[in-house]
């Protein structure tokens, strides 16, 4: 007996392969996430952001490097020390053929003020920070009146995506936009299908205000698994892929048929010290938490900085994508200090100013940081711990998924009150992206100190507080001039970074890799986008 | 016959109910969404306002009642991510899960059936011994690696499959099928296979201690004594008494199948119910969880339920124990 159909089902398979209208410039995209919803409005994760860009287009645009550019706002000043003026761009039309307005704008401040219900996003726009009020003048001006002078306004509005009125007035939330009823937007692609779990496609949008778009049709599709993106990649199933495997970029790089394209991030990996009296996971020899809090030195703090091999991690684990920092934001930035440069490996000076801090034979500790968030993140929690105990601080790692390790990083106790959140680490590993590509909320949100009330030290887990940093934090958040604002901000993060706060490692080098005869304009902010994408055969 | 009904369907209504208990609350201790949404600037202000959003700033104990008055009404939610509702979510991709599974599982038996056959027939050639080891193998290496190794070699060495995702699909009776069309059966082959390796060691194992047992029995040796020809004897008087086994084991692999599935989807970004929940977990969308979990426990619930009543039909041992108990 002889069974040869699956040979022969294999053999007409192979025959059939998918042909593939050669005529259309039809772009590829390999992407990390899929996209949750085609609502702008709805998540704010970063893989529902980045399709969303195509198609919905904000007042103020960023460059490759985050700084704020004309969007469908051509320009924008200060009128008054708490009032802007926006002068809107003339003859952009939406995908259907209608005029965009002034009232857009307005209808998408409505949408959001608030709040889009069941969104988990919307509260996040940042609408409400600094008692924003928005007022049409005349078809193509729009004054936002502020409760004082706030300079970060373009940073803001360079995160909010506006909609059409006329589009979503009667739309419901996420489900009609999911269809594309509702998702009319300005940018250079049209949505074309969504089918969730499997693809996101736009199309060219011939009128777009900014010329012709280079790309007829961009599929988005989702492979989430690292190695198989790649595969994807390499056998031609896909075009471009983000996120390729550091441990294979040295092949990738070295192959003709592939592109690298790399850019530094905007994201900032840090080991953040507690501050409290008594940290639950800085032990001595017989696990008893030592008191006073030995993190609380900031000698103990720059001697846990000057262990780590900062160039080790790069070379070893990172595939050479980081950029080891002591800066809060990356080269480029609104608030980028020259002359801070990453600590230099030195054990030696390390373990001397342990013993003066009266440590000459170290303490446990216990580090902990997420497996699933940032590039490498489990195995670079493990280098440091190395490298401390080496140094006598005997270290061990508790790395978990980000769904926990974020709730118990801010907030600690699952049943703490809102707005007494007892972040619970000692030591955590964690990360910090300046999307807006200035430093005020970097310094704000990481530097100052805690207080629910203002917003200030938000996302300040270690409850570290230094007077000096706040007096200046408080005034920069007020102060309009550029310059001025740049000054106050470098004094704060030099202040702030000499006393280590906290400690930085590195910023993570962003990359993608593409088949050669494409080349792509990368981007500081992760966004993978086909505008960024061109053909150079 | 209805009093043995009546007493499954309670007992299967009390299952239900202490699956919504365990599922519900397991989820909502794992973890705050809340954190996964907020962006870095996100202050206390604007984290209050989304957990409002998410209906989280409630007592659990109220979360729970209206889940399970919505859930009586047959509402289990909406997905936070997504924004719509969790149960059309899983609709949608349910038949690609269903697709893949069955797949596997006619994949399993064509090619299973035949070599169990042959490795019974001359258990000590080498050609047996080839087919032992490789369902050995297939049954013990795990199926994350397989599918790797199988992306590598016909994805990427031989240029052959395509590496991720699913095909072109055409409309049936309102869900998306991809195995008619030739763009689908390409994307199809490679996950379908991987995912039923297993199920086919174990028909090659059952098939072929099934074929040593039933050849040496009298009435095959009487069927061949009548002069009835080989292929016919396999075919049929062999093959009828083998089947009985191997249909009771995969149907009680299947469901182990749908949940193994959710390995390969992963890895060949096939966008199934598995994929779903994977991701719906990295986010904590906690409705979609629950959904889902609650859905696959009425399924459960409802096979077995099915399974019991047909037993007793044709069975009447399991009737007569079932009323005197």
């Amino acid at each position: 007996m002889k069974f040869w159909k699956p040979g022969l089902i294999a053999a007409a398979l192979l025959a059939a392969a998918p042909a593939l209208a050669q005529d259309e410039n039809v772009l590829t995209i390999g992407v990390r996430t899929e996209a949750a919803s085609m609502d702008p409005h709805w998540t704010q994760l970063s893989g529902d952001t980045q399709v969303q860009e195509h198609i919905f287009e904000r007042l103020v645009g960023l460059s490759s490097t985050s700084q704020p550019i004309p969007g469908l706002a051509l320009s924008w000043e200060p009128i008054e020390e708490d009032k802007w003026e926006f002068k809107l761009r003339e003859g952009v039309k939406w995908h259907d053929g209608e005029d965009f307005t002034a009232d857009d704008v307005i209808f998408t401040y409505d949408r959001l003020r608030g709040g889009v219900s069941g969104a988990p996003a919307s509260p996040a726009f940042q609408l409400e920070k600094g008692g924003k009020m928005w007022e049409k003048i005349d078809d193509y001006t729009i004054h936002i009146s502020t409760d004082g002078p706030y300079p970060t306004m373009a940073e803001d509005l360079a995160m909010l995506p506006i909609v059409a009125e006329h589009a979503v007035r009667d739309a419901e939330p996420s489900v009609d936009f999911n269809t594309g009823q509702a998702a009319i937007g300005t940018g250079p692609y049209m949505f074309e299908e969504y089918s969730p779990g499997s693809r996101v496609t736009v199309k060219a949008f011939p009128d777009y205000w900014g010329g012709e778009p280079q790309w007829d049709r961009v599929v988005f599709q989702p492979v989430g698994q690292d190695s198989a993106r790649l595969a994807a990649l390499l056998n031609g199933d896909v075009d471009m892929i983000e996120y390729p495997p550091t441990i294979d970029l040295p092949q990738l790089v070295e192959d003709p048929n592939f592109v690298v394209s790399t850019i530094p991030a905007d994201r900032l990996i840090y080991i953040q010290p507690g501050f409290k009296h008594v940290e639950p996971f800085i032990t001595d020899a017989n696990g008893e938490p030592i008191m006073p809090n030995p993190l609380r030195d900031w000698r103990v703090r720059k001697a846990l900085s000057l262990a780590i091999n900062r160039e080790a991690i790069r070379d070893r684990i990172m595939g050479g994508a980081s950029l080891p920092a002591k800066n809060i934001v990356p080269p480029g930035f609104f608030g980028y200090v020259e002359g801070l440069e990453a600590d230099a490996y030195d054990p030696e000076q390390a373990q001397e100013l342990l013993t003066a801090a009266g440590y000459p034979d170290g303490f446990n500790v216990v580090l902990h940081g997420p497996n699933d968030r940032y590039i490498n993140d489990a195995r670079i929690l493990e280098a440091v711990a190395q490298m401390w105990s080496r140094v006598g601080v005997t270290t061990e790692v508790d790395a978990m998924p980000r769904n926990v390790f974020f709730s118990r990083l801010i907030r600690g106790d699952e049943l703490s009150m809102p707005g007494h959140d007892v972040p619970e680490f000692s030591l955590a590993m964690t990360g910090w992206g300046t999307v807006a590509g200035e430093a005020t909320y970097t310094v704000s949100g990481t530097l100052e100190t805690y207080n629910a009330a203002t917003g200030g030290g938000n996302g300040n887990f270690g409850r570290y507080s230094n007077s000096e940093i706040d007096a200046r934090s408080v005034k920069a958040k007020r102060t309009i001039d550029n310059d001025e604002r740049r000054a106050i901000l470098e004094e704060a993060i030099t202040i702030g970074m000499e006393d280590y706060a906290y400690i930085p490692i590195h910023f993570q080098v962003n990359q993608w890799a593409m088949k050669a005869g494409l080349e792509h304009d990368p981007r500081t902010n992760e966004r993978t986008r086909a505008m960024d994408v061109s053909r150079v055969d | 016959m209805t009093e043995f009904i009546v007493r499954r369907l309670l007992q299967a209504l009390l299952v239900l109910a202490v699956m919504t208990v365990l599922v519900f609350f397991g989820v909502n201790v794992v973890g705050n969404p809340v954190y996964i949404f907020a962006s870095s600037e996100c202050d206390q202000p604007c984290i209050n306002a989304i957990v409002k959003d998410l209906g989280l700033d409630r007592p659990i104990w109220e979360q729970y009642w209206v889940f399970i008055g919505n859930m009586l009404q047959g509402d289990l939610g909406n997905s936070f991510t997504h924004g719509v509702p969790a149960m059309s979510l899983i609709w949608e991709r349910l038949p690609a899960t269903l697709e893949l599974a069955f797949c596997a599982l006619v994949i399993a038996l064509v090619v299973g059936l035949p070599l169990g056959t042959l490795a019974g027939l001359r258990p000590h050639h080498w050609t047996s011994r080839v087919i032992m080891a490789f369902s050995m193998i297939a049954f013990s290496v795990p199926v994350f690696w397989i599918g790797l190794i199988m992306i590598i070699v016909f994805s990427v060495s031989l240029g052959w499959m395509p590496a991720v995702g699913r095909g072109d699909t055409v409309e049936v009776f309102g869900a998306e099928l991809s195995f008619l069309t030739l763009d689908g059966l390409h994307h199809l082959a490679m996950p379908a296979t991987t995912l039923s390796l297993i199920m086919m060691a174990m028909v090659i194992r059952l098939t072929r201690a099934g074929m040593r047992e039933v050849l040496f029995s009298d009435y095959i040796k009487f069927a061949r004594a009548n002069g009835i020809r080989e292929r016919r004897v396999l075919g049929v008087h062999v093959m009828r008494n083998i089947l009985i086994p191997i249909v009771t084991v995969l149907g009680m692999e299947f469901g182990g199948v749908i949940a193994f599935a959710v390995v390969v989807e992963s890895i060949f970004s096939w966008p199934g119910v598995g994929k779903m929940l994977i991701d719906a977990i990295a986010v904590l969308d906690r409705p979609l969880i629950v959904a889902y979990l609650i859905f696959v426990v009425i399924m459960f619930v409802t096979l077995n339920l099915l399974v019991d009543v047909l037993y007793s039909l044709l069975d009447p041992r399991v009737r007569l124990g079932g009323n005197s108990g």
